[in-house]
Parts: C-alpha cells; sequence; structure tokens
C-alpha cells in the first residue's frame, strides 16, 4: 500500500476514535485495512459488500440521522456507478457526505479502463448541488482536507491519486502562487499531483504558476487577479473540466483559455500511470508542447 | 383541522377527491391507501409535533408514485394544512407527483426515482442504532414492480445478513411487475433471513397484525397483496 492511501485510512480512523458523529462506509474496498477500526467502533464502520448503490444510500439515510458519513471506494465505483444514488440519496435529501476516492483517472492503468475514472470530477459538477472537491497533490495535504470536510455537513469529494508532486502546499485550498512571472505574464493553474510535471514543463518561461488542491469551489476572484491575456488549466482528470467555471470567471475579461487535462477517448491501453500521463500529453514533455505552442 | 380516529378509510375519501378531482372511484382505488391508514392510525410512534424528535418511528414512502394517498392520510393525521390538497403540483404546491422531503412535513425521503427508498432506510436504521437510538422503527413502503430495480436488493441482502431488526419493509403487492415474482415476493427476503408476512392487503387487521409482528434480531418484511391493476 502506498502513501496516500495509507494516510487517509490512518486519518479516517483517528477521526473514527475521536469524533463519535463519524462513521464509514465501504464497499469491500479497504475493508481489511479498516478491520481495527471496524472493531473499535461496529456500529460505525459499515462495510456492506460489493454494493455500491446501497453504499451511498446508508450514506444518505446515516446523513439523515445526523451522523457524518466518510464513503470509499475506487472512483469509477464510488462516482461513476452510483452517480443516481449521489444524484438524490444526498442532493436531493438535502444531505452531505464526504465521498473519499482512490484510483483516480489511471491509478489502476494496469487493470484497464473498468478501473479508471477521468470523469467523476465533471460528474459531480453536472449535479450543480454545491460539490467541494478535493484533488490534493501530496499525501501531507490530505489530513487536513479530511478532518475540515469530517467537521461540517457539505458534500465533499475528496479524490485521492498515487501521482504527487514533491511539495505540499496544505493552504492552497484557493489558487497559491508557486512561481510568479512578470506583469501580465500567462498564468498557468495547476490542480492537484500535475504541478510538478507543470513546474518542469515551464521551467525558463515567463509564466506565473498557481496551485490548488481545491477545484471546487473554483477561485474565481483568485484567477481574475492574477490572469493576464493567456491562461492556461492543467488538471489530472478530464480536459476542460474547469472551462467553463475559469470562463465565468474571465467572462468580461479578454482572454484566451487552452484548458489541458485527460483525453475522453477510451486508449485501450494497460502500462503504467506513467505512460498515460505520456499518452494524454500531462507529463512535462507533453506540457511544454502544448503549452509552447498556446503562447508561441 | 379535523383529524381522524376511526379505522376505517372512508372518511379519507374527501380528502383524496380534493387532490385527484376523482368523483367516480373510491379510495380503494388507491393500492397504498389501507397500508398507509393502519400504519399512521395504529403503528407508527410519530405526530406532526414530534416530526422531528430522533427518536420517532420513521416512514419511508420509496414507491413515490401515485402519492395521492400519503397526502391524504399526512392531512387526516394533521401533518399538512387540507388546503394543500387542492392544487398537486401546480407551479406554487408543495405537494408534487412524487413527494419532496424539504416541501412537505412529516415526510422522510423525497422519492419517485424507485429502488432509493430501502437502501436510505437501511442507512437511517443503522444511524439510529450508533447512536444508541434502538426504539425506533424504520418502515420503508415499496411497490412490487419497484423490487425490479436491483438496488433494493442490495439493501434486501445486507440488512438480512446484518440483522438489522429495526427495519420493516412493506411491499404492495398489487401484481405490476412485468416480468413477475415466481415464487412469492415474501421469499426474496425470507432467504436472506428476514421475517416475513404476506396478508391482504385491505384488511386492517391482518395488516395491524403484520406491521407490528417483526421479532428480535432480524428484519421484517409485509407484503400486502390488492387487486392487481390490470
Amino acid at each position: 500500500m502506498t502513501a496516500v492511501r495509507t494516510t487517509f485510512l490512518n486519518t479516517a480512523a483517528d477521526l473514527l476514535d475521536a469524533d463519535p458523529r463519524t462513521a464509514l462506509v465501504l464497499a469491500d474496498i479497504s475493508a481489511t485495512a479498516f478491520a481495527p477500526a471496524a472493531r473499535r467502533h461496529p456500529d460505525r464502520v459499515l462495510n456492506v459488500g460489493i454494493r455500491e448503490q446501497l453504499m451511498i444510500g446508508v450514506a444518505g439515510g446515516l446523513a439523515l440521522t445526523g451522523l457524518r458519513p466518510i464513503v470509499h471506494s475506487y472512483a469509477t465505483f464510488l462516482v461513476d456507478r452510483a452517480y443516481e444514488q449521489i444524484k438524490l440519496d444526498l442532493g436531493h435529501q438535502g444531505v452531505g457526505a464526504v465521498l473519499v476516492s482512490v484510483g483516480a483517472s489511471y491509478d489502476g492503468s494496469r487493470s484497464g479502463r473498468t478501473h479508471m475514472s477521468p470523469g467523476d470530477v465533471a460528474l459531480l459538477d453536472s449535479l450543480g448541488d454545491g460539490w467541494r472537491v478535493h484533488v490534493p497533490g501530496h499525501p501531507d495535504e490530505v489530513p487536513p482536507l479530511l478532518r475540515a470536510a469530517a467537521g461540517d455537513d457539505d458534500r465533499v469529494y475528496l479524490r485521492l491519486s498515487e501521482r504527487r508532486n514533491g511539495d505540499a502546499y496544505p493552504d492552497a485550498d484557493r489558487l497559491r502562487v508557486v512561481r510568479r512571472g512578470g506583469a501580465g505574464a500567462p498564468v498557468v493553474v495547476a490542480v492537484g499531483p500535475t504541478l510538478s510535471a507543470t513546474l518542469a514543463a515551464t521551467r525558463g518561461r515567463d509564466v506565473t504558476v498557481a496551485y490548488t488542491h481545491t477545484p471546487r469551489p473554483f477561485d474565481a476572484a483568485g484567477l481574475r487577479a492574477l490572469a493576464g491575456t493567456e491562461v492556461v488549466l492543467v488538471e489530472p482528470y478530464l480536459a476542460g473540466t474547469s472551462a467553463a467555471v475559469a470562463a465565468r470567471a474571465l467572462a468580461d475579461v479578454p482572454h484566451r483559455l487552452l484548458a489541458l487535462g485527460v483525453g475522453a477517448t477510451d486508449l485501450r491501453r494497460y502500462g503504467d500511470p506513467a505512460d498515460h500521463e505520456r499518452w494524454h500529453g500531462l507529463d512535462a514533455a507533453g506540457l511544454r508542447r502544448s503549452i509552447d505552442a498556446f503562447l508561441d | 383541522m379535523d383529524t381522524l380516529t376511526s379505522s376505517g378509510t372512508a372518511p379519507l375519501g374527501p380528502l383524496l377527491r380534493r387532490i385527484t378531482g376523482d368523483e367516480k372511484h373510491g379510495p380503494s382505488a388507491h393500492s397504498t391507501l389501507d397500508v398507509l391508514w393502519v400504519l399512521y392510525d395504529r403503528v407508527l410512534r410519530v405526530t406532526p409535533q414530534t416530526v422531528d424528535d430522533p427518536d420517532r418511528d420513521r416512514f419511508l414512502l420509496s414507491k413515490g408514485h401515485g402519492p395521492a394517498a400519503y397526502y391524504a392520510v399526512l392531512a387526516a393525521k394533521g401533518f399538512i394544512p387540507a388546503d394543500w390538497l387542492d392544487d398537486l403540483a401546480g407551479p406554487e404546491s408543495r405537494l408534487g407527483h412524487h413527494p419532496d422531503r424539504r416541501l412537505v412535513p412529516g415526510v422522510e425521503i423525497g422519492s419517485g426515482s424507485l429502488g432509493h427508498g430501502l437502501g436510505l432506510g437501511v442507512g437511517t436504521a443503522l444511524g439510529l442504532r450508533a447512536q444508541g437510538r434502538t426504539d425506533p422503527r424504520v418502515y420503508v413502503l415499496l411497490g412490487d414492480a419497484e423490487l425490479d430495480e436491483g438496488s433494493n436488493h442490495e439493501a434486501i441482502a445486507y440488512a438480512g445478513a446484518t440483522g438489522l431488526d429495526t427495519v420493516t419493509a412493506i411491499v404492495v403487492d398489487n401484481a405490476s411487475a412485468t416480468h413477475g415474482w415466481p415464487g412469492g415476493i415474501a421469499a426474496r427476503f425470507t432467504v436472506n433471513g428476514w421475517t416475513g408476512e404476506t396478508v391482504d392487503g385491505r384488511d386492517h387487521t391482518a395488516l395491524h397484525a403484520a406491521l407490528t409482528g417483526h421479532r428480535p434480531d432480524r428484519p421484517h418484511v409485509v407484503v400486502a397483496r390488492v387487486e392487481s391493476q390490470g
């Protein structure tokens, strides 16, 4: 087991110990790792088996009684498969939950398309129910995000990936400038684990690189404050997912926008996550090609 | 507001007519009416004054279709003003063709898309148990055709396997499932460890006995048979 998932497991187990309002709902994924917590809290660690519709329905019911459910599985099973339950059992009932996924767009690339979820954030966008979306780029960003989410009643999606940046920026819930360019320089916004490759891709160019682990709500005011004429979005999920919110933020400002991310096509290829990053043009060389072509 | 205390459903007729405008059919045209009346009149420990009490019984109408009988019973028992019944699903109405918990006092879930109520009910029962509230029961009303949705079977299997004994599912069976339920509806539940009873869905005495016939350590299902719509 690798770092970000371990960080989540430890933080969630601590929350279950510390806050009797928290509950954890699983559909077999990570159930073995949570077995000690389940022994300590048999009524609040609930493994429903391989039943993702029920997993979200149970979370909705728990929330209706005042508990704070944390719901965890692979992104594709948690969000893609249970989309209508998320829409109705949480959103329409007017209750919240903390959905914590692993697998992201292609962490499970060796398992193929069935284990990939590049469209999860776009799906939540389509719900329009005020979902807060966190996409941490480093394991150290996870505990404060999870603790804050467990402490409120909002609808929160925490999208974990084993892809990671070199440094953690726990305070980057708004756009945080990591490298500042000259006045009016193009702004490149890197979301979550795309930051390291984005920094490498723009080395030597006069651009401002800003980072966030919280694409929803998108820091529209921050983007307006930073933006010159050229804006580039780099996202670790479906390309263009944040293009609409960026365009709205800059609606009255003349600008050009390049939205990079995971392509919409099923590549029908296995390989490593790094291979998929390269195939989708999200490695440093690919990003450099796209950004150079846009700016030159 | 009038509050009905008799055990017959005839007084619901005028309330139903306010909703449907249908002068021709009596209360028995509504498949769920008798079950709802027995629940609210004799079983559920919830009143208009206790709709937010954490220790109330919960009633979840999973089968959100055709909610006229539900609204009529809620009005008869004082949960909603009777004059709400005069406008069903208009622009300013709080009562739609599927109920919305955020719009109607006493309504525990918004429903209409089939197959969501039992999962929410299981979660509600688990949430109550985790908070030490072992007294409230959770009743979920489904239709026999609604059972086609696979999500129900996720909930049936899990509630049975874990002995979630504060849940009672009620299936109103008017034989409308397209491919039927060979072997019977109750068997879908009992094979998973539920206790089950199948009764005449118009017989109030039998309904009351079945709706209060749950036993320790197992969830309970009541199949209420009514005349086929076909």
